[in-house]
């Protein structure tokens, strides 16, 4: 057909269509700018009240009754407890059923359904979990409002997606790597020790860390274990009682006292920086993998 | 004639008899029957259309395609007198005695050197490291290029450099046969070349059985040829084999001619 009657068979109307994708443009723009502001004007007015009351005796120092001499101490190592612990119960059983149900496993109907709630229990309600450590561990199990109670309550809540974070760095182990080891005559034991474990440790531990910086600002589990405590003291023991950050914060968020709202604040600046570095060791783990297995 | 012309070999000529070989993955039969006969210290080919069942084939010979789910296998595989499929054989042994290579170059995220230890580290090998690392390098005719920055990462070879580490790889455990999947389809045509001649020197300790598609590597390297064909039901079947020179020449069957004339597959 001739160029010439082109014009008669279709109308461009090239204005208009690129008025619509500015308008969309502009919409999409508003979505991560709406996204954002919240999240500015929340940082920024924490710095604002917190920032005067930050100092290096409130990292050292124990509560007080009084905001000038209120410091984190136990709550940070209450923190660092509960998140050691927590680690140390989530790593080897994590690991242990996602190589499980990758590597051993029969796709059937009863490892589907298994999958299925490791989803699920990745999103109960964390209170939940609280309340059920609440009854298992601290009455149940007689562990009282210990560390060890909390860990094991903490470990639950994060077990679900350890599981699945090392399900996936499991599955993304090339299985011509597996084919080659199974090859050389290595025994299914030994490709994964030698081959799918050492391989996935990268995205397990990305993972991982993120899960446990998601359980580093979980209140509310924390607040059915440890109550509201008072502490003056940084726990020695597992079986001894503890309080961490966010609980620490919800508790000066509830004085009276003017003082402590910008005590509260100082302390979300402190658990924001922690946070922000688990991230950050996350990320360049999973970066610096990335790059190595693309040369 | 669909069945093997070498029935008459005797024992110490043969590193493989295949006997009424049947291949299944499910329900479906990927290859019926086969038989035949695969030389010692000599290369084999297996070719054939897509989809016949060369790699199914290769596999079973080493049993390392039941590690497919669903996959089951019929028949004998006859490897130095004993069936690899008889119960009291185990897997993991045939695997080491016959060693693979695979179609697309498969390092192990590691170095040079723990590449080609792997196999020697699994299997409890208690003689020199390093000296047999560098004896399986050598007989990859990779040994040469490698042999300054043996601790660096296999990533870092060329493609071709890859295949032969896991040609090197593989020769580590001292296998007594060699089987290649499509080992140069990755490659380019120099480093195709490289791997062929390497086939014609492992042949002096080894036995290889290669799978291609690719009929002039057939005829460049191979001393046998085995030619499969599927039928309706996409099982795949022997037509024939025979040596390379004579299946490329004069086949004896029909259907193995149009193979090799270009007119299907």
């Amino acid at each position: 057909m001739a160029a010439a009657d082109w014009a008669s068979r279709f109308r461009p109307n090239l204005a208009r269509r690129k008025v619509w994708g500015r308008i969309w443009f502009a919409l999409f723009m508003l979505a991560i700018v709406v996204g954002l502001a919240g999240l500015v004007i929340l940082v920024m007015r924490v710095l604002y009240q917190g920032a005067p009351w930050l100092s290096f005796h409130f990292l050292t120092d124990y509560p007080s009754r009084f905001p000038e001499q209120a410091g984190m101490r136990s709550a940070i190592f209450g923190s660092i407890w509960i998140i050691g612990l927590t680690g140390a119960f989530t790593v080897p059983v994590g690991v242990g059923a996602a190589v499980y149900l990758e590597e051993y496993a029969p796709k059937n109907w009863l490892t589907r359904i298994i999958e299925v709630n490791i989803s699920n229990l990745a999103g109960v309600p964390s209170i939940v979990y609280g309340l059920l450590g609440l009854a298992v561990f601290v009455q149940l199990l007689a562990m009282g409002r210990s560390v060890l109670a909390g860990a094991l309550t903490m470990s639950l809540l994060v077990l679900p997606v350890v599981i699945i974070a090392s399900r996936e760095a499991i599955r993304s182990v090339p299985s011509s790597h597996r084919e080659a080891a199974y090859g050389l005559g290595a025994t299914k034991f030994q490709v994964v020790k030698e081959i799918v474990v050492p391989q996935s440790i990268p995205g397990i531990m990305t993972g991982t860390i993120l899960a446990l910086s998601r359980a580093v600002g979980e209140a509310a589990p924390m607040i059915a274990i440890s109550a509201l405590v008072f502490l003056t003291f940084v726990p020695t023991d597992p079986l001894d009682k503890f309080t961490v950050m966010p609980i620490q914060i919800f508790n000066w968020v509830s004085r009276p006292q003017e003082g402590f709202r910008g005590i509260a604040a100082a302390g979300i600046i402190v658990l924001l920086v922690v946070l922000l570095t688990m991230n950050a060791v996350a990320v360049y783990i999973r970066n610096r993998t990335q790059r190595r297995s693309e040369e | 004639m669909t069945t093997a012309d070498s029935a008459e070999m005797t024992g110490a000529d043969t590193a493989l008899k295949v006997r009424n070989l049947n291949a299944y993955y499910g329900a479906f039969r990927a290859l019926k029957d086969v038989s035949f006969d695969i030389p010692r210290n000599k290369v084999t080919a297996l070719i054939g259309p897509s989809g016949c069942g060369k790699s199914t084939l290769l596999r079973c010979f080493n049993r390392m395609n039941e590690l497919i789910p669903g996959a089951r296998i019929e028949g004998e595989v006859l490897f130095n007198d004993e069936n690899v499929y008889h119960p009291a054989i185990d897997p993991t042994e045939v695997r080491y005695r016959i060693g693979m290579v695979f179609q697309k170059p498969n390092p192990f995220p590691k170095s040079i050197y723990d590449n080609v230890a792997f196999g020697l580290r699994i299997n409890g090998y208690r003689g020199d490291y390093d000296e047999a690392v560098e004896r399986s390098l050598r007989g990859a005719a990779l040994w040469d290029e490698v042999k300054d920055r043996l601790h660096e990462s296999g990533f870092a070879l060329s493609g071709g450099q890859q295949q032969r580490l896991c040609i090197a790889r593989a020769l580590a455990v001292e296998p007594e046969i060699i089987l290649m999947d499509e080992p140069a389809s990755a490659l380019d045509p120099i480093a195709t070349l490289e791997i062929e001649s390497l086939m014609r020197e492992l042949i002096r300790d080894y036995t290889v059985v290669v799978v291609t598609h690719n009929m002039q590597q057939a005829a460049r390297v191979s001393d046998k040829t085995a030619f499969l064909n599927m039928d309706e039901d996409r099982a795949g079947y022997l037509v024939e084999t025979g040596d390379t020179h004579q299946i490329f020449t004069n086949p004896a069957d029909e259907r193995t001619e149009a193979y090799i004339t270009g007119r299907f597959g």
